[in-house]
């Protein structure tokens, strides 16, 4: 269960990027977090793995609090919430494998990293986890040699690598064509179903929040405006949310 | 409106014609100041001289021949024998190089006419008068030259000295042929060795540079260094645990050399530990530090790895040691044997001092860093599970405690700079102003909140670095020739330390300039921050990191020829000796010397950017 207690972030420069933001996600749900750009989806996700550090609240997770976490404890915490983004971040002279491999960095000790060397298990487990999103022939090749689909597909990997509780994804499909967003958000859905992993999925397209979400919350201009089920964003909801002038497309 | 135009265009032209105003008389002042004088470079005598000395240059001292030296005499009267008999003198011998004489008597001043045959084709050599009726005769008048044209012959004019003589006199031609495939002279030999030893000392400064700029260059990257905070009870005592650590480092690491000593000069104890201790290091740190652990171990579990890192540590010290008494002994023994290559013998003599010395150094940052972070983690942990008033306390103590370390080792270092001698201006004072500096610090700073360590630690460095950078090599070559003696050595370390501050600004300039989503990507995972370097910064940068080092041995090749002009060794020694000589000819070798060098290491270093890069 994570709970999000009246988060606010405001950034250096004076923006309120989060206005008092509460709400709570039961373990195993997956969580669509829809709105404009600029609205304060990503600072959001970052604030739950603290790559971004609240101004102001509180995030608990299983009743840990992360907002007061050590760094030391952080890495701990961290470990177990797999991240995937828009743009991938994938170390793009690395290859695959050390891509992926990556992702078990919470774990091992941070003196083996030195000597870039990890675990046979996780070799084999890395592996495993590119074959499960079907790619395990481009292990070792370099990052930036794969398309865009396959390149998420790496991200995912590395986040399954964490062996995560909870995978926050930054606009996952946002860089993709129609088509592969499907197969990506799929991935993410089997995750979901089959090994009972939390997801907070930030998404622009309403069909995709239709066709995956279990609940959807919404923000603009960083205060939390609906939260509820797909099904009951209707015309006047969507207008909350995204403007008076927006029409739906799709 | 359209006057306002027009009076707004007026201006603009007043303001171009100020600025072109301006501009002459910026260069006419610069003119003057750089005492441009063209009269000077019209008149003869500056003529003559930038002639000769651009001849000589174009003929580089390179190659010489062995000289074959023939002498062709041919005799005459000088005045007429009075019976104007000329019989005396035998006819020359017409299968060598022989000269004819027309006519064979004259009076002095008189000219006659000298015609040479067979002789070798193309050369030149002194014509003279040798007075008296020995044909050697070492006393020679008169110096003319011959030159012979393609069939060997010449003709030429002699103006006969005041020699008066009733015997047979000579005139005499000297030709030298070269003989033999031309060989390079001694110069070019010197220019060959000094030039080798030119390019070498550019390697070793570049690769010592790089990878002392190497961890630097993280030290000095802003967007990796700002997200370094810590309470100041944490950099209290991580203050406090650098100087003590590294003291204690020293200390031990000394302490494992000289009980080394003893066990050094037998070559096969320096042979088995050798190869024992990195097993013995190897399997400890395996067991010490197991790769992956998902539940944390035990207080005590915890104690006894720390005690078996500890131990491990010390025992690859040792082997450090004896690795260094190794390779002594050994170089030792094979430099008769080696022969030709006995350089490899000192090369290996060399690094194990090398070894020997810096190997406490080592002791002492690795103990400092550790006791550093240690006591770090702890102030941190202080920091966060106490009340702020007692957070409050402790950091009273500890920032008086520091401020007092880091003041009094100033003061150390302004005493032995200008040797004050008051205990009291360099010891105490400091000491008791750094703590009372430690003690506002504590009051005014919040005792949970964060200190921007990571910003102070950067701009530091970066001071440093670029207060170093503005000093040129050349000058920091002079203070190297002091220290270390007038040679290639000094030269390469006043290089290698340019080299690093040069580059510790080029690298960390490329590490600010990195995708930031990586280095997102990889702390997401629950890296830590040398994870994280190590696995989305490195990556990053590795191919700029390879073309500014490249660009950089460019640069210290070049700088190297220049070196030795102030005793830093390399060609830079023989070309200002020779300029000074105004051996023009040799100088010219050493400057096309040079230029073979840059230009092929333009090439190979272009080469090798467009393959790795």
């Amino acid at each position: 269960m994570l709970q999000v207690k009246n988060l606010t972030k405001i950034y250096d420069g004076g923006v309120k990027a989060l206005d008092n933001v509460s709400f709570e996600v039961p373990k195993g749900q997956f969580l669509a977090v829809i709105g404009l750009s600029g609205s304060g989806k990503s600072t959001l996700l970052r604030c739950i793995n603290r790559l971004v550090d609240p101004t102001e609240g509180q995030i608990l997770w299983d009743g840990e609090d992360i907002t007061a976490a050590s760094p030391e404890e952080m890495r701990r915490i961290r470990r177990k919430i797999g991240m995937v983004f828009q743009h991938f971040n994938l170390v793009h002279r690395s290859k695959v494998i050390t891509n992926v491999l990556a992702g078990r960095l919470g774990y091992v000790n941070p003196a083996w990293s030195l000597l870039n060397r990890f675990p046979k298990e996780d070799m084999e487990k890395a592996i495993k986890q590119l074959e499960r999103v079907g790619i395990a022939d481009k292990a070792d090749q370099r990052a930036d040699e794969l398309s865009g689909g396959q390149q998420q597909r790496v991200g995912i990997a590395r986040a399954l690598m964490q062996d995560p509780n909870m995978i926050l994804a930054d606009e996952p499909v946002a860089s993709l064509d129609p088509v592969l967003a499907h197969s990506i958000m799929k991935h993410l859905e089997e995750i979901n179903k089959k090994d009972g992993v939390t997801v907070l999925c930030s998404l622009h397209f309403l069909d995709l929040v239709h066709r995956y979400a279990d609940r959807v919350i919404a923000l603009n201009q960083g205060q939390l405006v609906f939260e509820g089920f797909p099904r009951d964003i209707n015309d006047q909801k969507f207008k909350d949310i995204y403007g008076r002038d927006a029409e739906r497309v799709g | 409106m359209k006057d306002k135009k027009s009076s707004a265009s007026a201006w603009k032209s007043i303001q171009l014609g100020l600025a072109v105003l301006l501009g002459l008389f910026v260069y006419a002042y610069g003119f003057s100041v750089t005492k441009v004088n063209l009269e000077e470079l019209r008149s003869e005598r500056r003529q003559e001289s930038l002639t000769r000395v651009t001849r000589t240059l174009a003929q580089p001292d390179l190659i010489t021949y062995d000289k074959k030296e023939a002498i062709v005499n041919s005799p005459l009267y000088v005045p007429c024998p009075a019976d104007n008999n000329l019989s005396n003198i035998p006819p020359a011998d017409t299968s060598a190089a022989y000269v004819v004489i027309t006519p064979a008597c004259a009076k002095p001043g008189e000219t006659v006419q000298v015609e040479g045959f067979n002789f070798p084709p193309n050369i030149t050599g002194p014509i003279r008068f040798v007075p008296g009726s020995d044909p050697q005769n070492i006393v020679a008048l008169g110096r003319e030259s011959i030159k012979t044209d393609g069939d060997g012959h010449f003709t030429t004019s002699f103006v006969l000295p005041n020699r008066i003589s009733a015997e047979p006199q000579h005139i005499r031609v000297t030709i030298s042929e070269n003989v033999g495939a031309p060989r390079f002279t001694q110069n070019a030999k010197d220019t060959w060795e000094k030039i080798i030893e030119t390019v070498f000392m550019a390697l070793l400064a570049t690769t010592a540079g790089t990878i002392l700029a190497f961890p630097l260059s993280f030290i000095a990257a802003r967007n990796l260094m700002k997200s370094v905070r810590a309470p100041l009870t944490g950099v209290a005592l991580s203050v406090l645990g650098w100087p003590i650590g590294m003291g204690l480092g020293y200390f031990i690491v000394n302490q494992i050399g000289i009980f080394t000593i003893p066990l050094s000069n037998n070559i096969f104890v320096n042979l088995v530990s050798v190869i024992a201790t990195p097993f013995i290091f190897w399997f400890a740190i395996r067991w010490a530090l197991p790769q992956e652990e998902t539940k944390a171990p035990a207080r005590s579990m915890r104690l006894i790895r720390v005690l078996v890192v500890f131990i491990a540590i010390l025992i690859a010290f040792f082997g450090f040691f004896q690795l260094a008494g190794l390779a002594t002994n050994i170089s030792l023994g094979i430099e008769k044997a080696l022969g030709p290559f006995g350089f490899l013998a000192n090369f290996l003599f060399q690094v194990s001092d090398i070894l020997r010395i810096i190997t406490p150094a080592l002791g002492a940052f690795a103990a400092g860093g550790v006791l550093a972070s240690f006591l770090g983690h702890i102030g941190q942990r202080t920091a966060e599970k106490n009340t702020k008033d007692r957070v409050k306390t402790i950091n009273f103590i500890f920032s008086a405690l520091a401020g007092a370390t880091v003041f009094g080792l100033i003061g150390a270092l302004v005493e032995w700079l200008y040797q004050i001698g008051h205990i009291e201006y360099t010891f105490w004072a400091p000491v008791l102003i750094g703590a009372m500096l430690g003690l506002l610090l504590a009051a005014f700073a919040q005792p949970k909140a964060t200190l921007p360590t990571g910003m102070v630690v950067y701009s530091i460095t970066r001071t440093i670095v670029n207060a170093l950078r503005s000093v040129e090599a050349l000058v920091m070559a002079i203070v190297f020739v002091i220290a270390v003696g007038i040679g290639p050595f000094a030269g390469m370390m006043a290089l290698g330390l340019h080299t690093i501050v040069s580059l510790v600004k080029l690298y960390s300039e490329q590490v600010e300039s990195i995708m930031p989503g990586p280095l997102e990507a990889i702390t997401a995972t629950g890296a830590n921050r040398l994870q994280t370097i190590i696995y989305a910064v490195i990556p990053q940068v590795i191919p700029p990191y390879i073309s500014y080092t490249m660009y950089r041995w460019d640069i210290n090749v070049r700088m190297s020829t220049i070196i030795g002009f102030v005793g830093g060794g390399g060609i830079g020694f023989l070309l200002q000796q020779n300029i000074n000589l105004l051996n023009y000819r040799a100088a010219s070798t050493q400057m096309i010397a040079i230029a073979i060098v840059v230009a092929s290491m333009d090439y190979i270093s272009s080469v090798l950017r467009e393959k790795y890069v």
